[in-house]
């Protein structure tokens, strides 16, 4: 199991992901951030670009990432009652 | 239709612009995200899993048909193409853009409307009767004492910190379209013996964390009186509720902790200084808000006969279609809750057409219920067949009123932070697993809440379901035997909570004991209350 780093973007809202260098709109673009974690929120969180700022656990399956928790894994994968608006097209189980 | 004067649309204009600049200078990086949170939710603008939500007020659940067509035109331009309809008479928007909720709020204003208070420890957008000024057994029309308390309350200086959110609705028939009993308070018009007009107070109802039913502090408060003993039930709300604890934040835990008779006299105590403040409202300002809601243009000598020869019209009639006071008219439930549908969401072009009927056929007025539906109150009855018609065409003409695939749920865990588990999915499957034995179960309110906070109203549903957290997994209790009507009850919960099909199972399971027990006449409710939970344990549990 590793850390990620989400968040919501000011702008719009967006669920974005921590991938080394910024921030992306998808899970799988995500990079675990484990021990550097803490440091990177704190020092994103001071650019007042993203809100929410959080580090959840996920683990690496068939070469994706997948958050442990239902709440993590639906704001990742989008609603579960809307195809049309769910992302990427991943399976929230 | 109540319509704003140049001081109610004064202060929703200053207020969007000034919420303009609020954006503006977050988005310039002047305002940081801790000083910025809570002016937007004070213009009701969320952050939720996915996006920003945007709670629009719906007052008393009352809007004309340019304000149903605003909302469309919302959903279609700054949302998603669709909206949803809560369990309080607002509507909610899940994918809005910062960025652009200052026009949003602007388009907003320009129909009267707006999302201040719908957020926050302040009194929350009042709720009433969707039947109102169309139900045949009310003494007066509760949007007018609604709509009173909406000024009132709006801006309040003293209430707008207060412990917790404070919830009002207001009634004016023994039948209870609105929970009234679980509110933070409860008005009911009624008439005295000497047939003078005042209200019944009920304080300290409430669902959520720890649920109450509102005992009466007033058997009949005067209309004179009626500003002045509200603002003394949230003085002494606001100097002694808890603020140390937010799980009993809430005045009915000050009115449960003090005890009824207690809290009452303190109330009472307090109405005798408010009272020579002269705070209410002079008659004249009551005749003109009263004059907003004069009746409409009734004709009399309608035909009052339906031609049943359709037996889909004949079944939409018999199930949707509710007694209008006035010979030769109805009032007509529209069904939010299509089978494998989103409990109470609407798309635009669905709010667009009803904005058209209730122009066409309802004297311009639609309705909001706290079942998550929408009433058209006033329709001619030779006009039913026309009005099913379009909404056949509209997706829009179930026959599920207060049946099994009725069923209330909040957004749960696909869209909401606060929620433990979906409500949308187990709502959609009991649906969906009762929808073949519905007409065999007759009235049968089902209502499943996303966690305890109990959006979805389940401990008031004949059967109740709310979701948890256990261990990181979804499990969802289940709870018997709740009423929001005028024979409110607290639903109870009945044993062990389930999986996702499991609840699904033992929802029917429910209903095949009830099927197998009840007598003659019987609603689920009567069975269950008449039996207790014992049979209906064995029927899940074994």
């Amino acid at each position: 199991m590793v850390k990620l780093l989400t968040g919501n973007a000011l702008l719009r809202g967006d669920v974005l992901w921590w991938n080394g260098a910024g921030w992306s709109l998808t899970i799988d673009s995500a990079v675990a951030v484990d021990a550097d974690g803490e440091a990177i929120l704190t020092r994103e969180a001071t650019h007042e670009r993203v809100s929410d700022l959080a580090l959840i656990d996920a683990e690496r399956i068939d070469g994706r990432w997948r958050p442990v928790k239902v709440r993590e894994r639906i704001r990742a994968f989008g609603p579960t009652v809307r195809a049309d608006l769910a992302r990427e097209g991943q399976d929230w189980r | 239709m109540y319509k704003y004067d140049h001081i109610d649309q004064a202060i929703i204009d200053a207020r969007v612009d000034e919420f303009r600049d609020q954006v503006q200078r977050r988005l310039a990086g002047e305002l940081d995200e801790d000083h910025f949170k809570p002016l937007r939710l004070k213009n009701g603008l969320y952050l939720q899993l996915h996006a920003y939500m945007l709670r629009v007020a719906i007052p008393y659940g009352t809007l004309s048909g340019a304000q149903m067509r605003m909302l469309g035109h919302i959903a279609r331009r700054y949302d998603r193409g669709y909206g949803h309809f809560t369990t309080r008479q607002n509507i909610q928007y899940n994918w809005i853009r910062l960025e652009e909720a200052p026009d949003l709020l602007a388009e907003l204003a320009t129909v009267e409307m707006h999302a201040i208070q719908t957020s926050g420890n302040c009194i929350r957008n009042i709720s009433s009767d969707q039947y109102a000024a169309a139900a045949a057994d009310e003494v007066d029309d509760p949007r007018i004492w609604a709509e009173l308390l909406r000024q009132w309350s709006s801006f309040h200086p003293e209430f707008s910190y207060l412990p917790r959110k404070f919830k009002i609705a207001v009634i004016a028939s023994d039948t209870d379209r609105a929970a009234m009993k679980l509110h933070d308070i409860g008005l009911q018009v009624v008439k005295n013996t000497a047939g003078e007009t005042g209200f019944r107070v009920y304080v300290g109802g409430g669902m959520g964390r720890t649920p109450f039913i509102a005992p009466v502090i007033r058997e009949f408060l005067p209309v004179a009186d009626y500003l002045s003993y509200n603002e003394a039930i949230l003085r002494v709300y606001n100097r002694y509720g808890r603020r140390d604890n937010i799980y009993k934040a809430r005045i009915k835990i000050l009115v449960h902790e003090l005890g009824a008779e207690e809290f009452t006299r303190q109330v009472e105590a307090e109405f005798a200084h408010v009272k020579t403040l002269n705070l209410d409202a002079p008659q004249a300002e009551i005749d003109r808000i009263r004059a907003f809601f004069a009746p409409p243009a009734f004709e009399t000598g309608l035909s009052t006969v339906i031609d049943r020869t359709d037996p889909d019209f004949a079944l939409w009639v018999d199930r949707q279609v509710a007694q209008h006071k006035v010979p030769g008219y109805s009032i007509v439930n529209i069904s939010l809750k299509p089978l494998s549908g989103i409990p109470g969401d609407a798309s635009a072009e669905q709010m667009e057409a009803i904005a058209d009927l209730a122009e066409q056929l309802s004297f311009d007025e639609v309705r909001v219920t706290h079942a998550q539906n929408l009433v058209l109150p006033h329709v001619r009855t030779q006009d039913l067949k026309a009005m099913w018609d379009k909404l056949v065409e509209i997706g829009l003409a179930d026959v599920n009123l207060d049946r099994a695939t009725d069923v209330i749920a909040c957004p749960g865990l696909d869209y909401c932070t606060l929620a433990n588990a979906r409500s949308i999915p187990v709502a959609k499957q009991i649906a969906e697993r009762l929808a073949p034995k519905e007409n065999d179960l007759g009235e049968l309110k089902i209502k499943v809440s996303g966690c305890i906070n109990g959006c979805g109203h389940h401990h008031a549903g004949h059967i109740g379901v709310l979701g948890v957290d256990r261990k990181g997994t979804e499990n969802y209790q289940l709870l018997l035997g709740g009423s929001g009507a005028e024979d409110t009850s607290l639903a109870q919960i009945l044993g062990p909570g389930f999986d996702e099909a499991g609840i699904v199972n033992a929802v029917e399971k429910l209903t095949e004991a009830y099927l197998a027990k009840r007598e003659s006449g019987e609603r689920f409710l009567d069975t269950y209350r008449r039996l207790g939970a014992a049979p209906f344990k064995e029927a899940v549990y074994g």
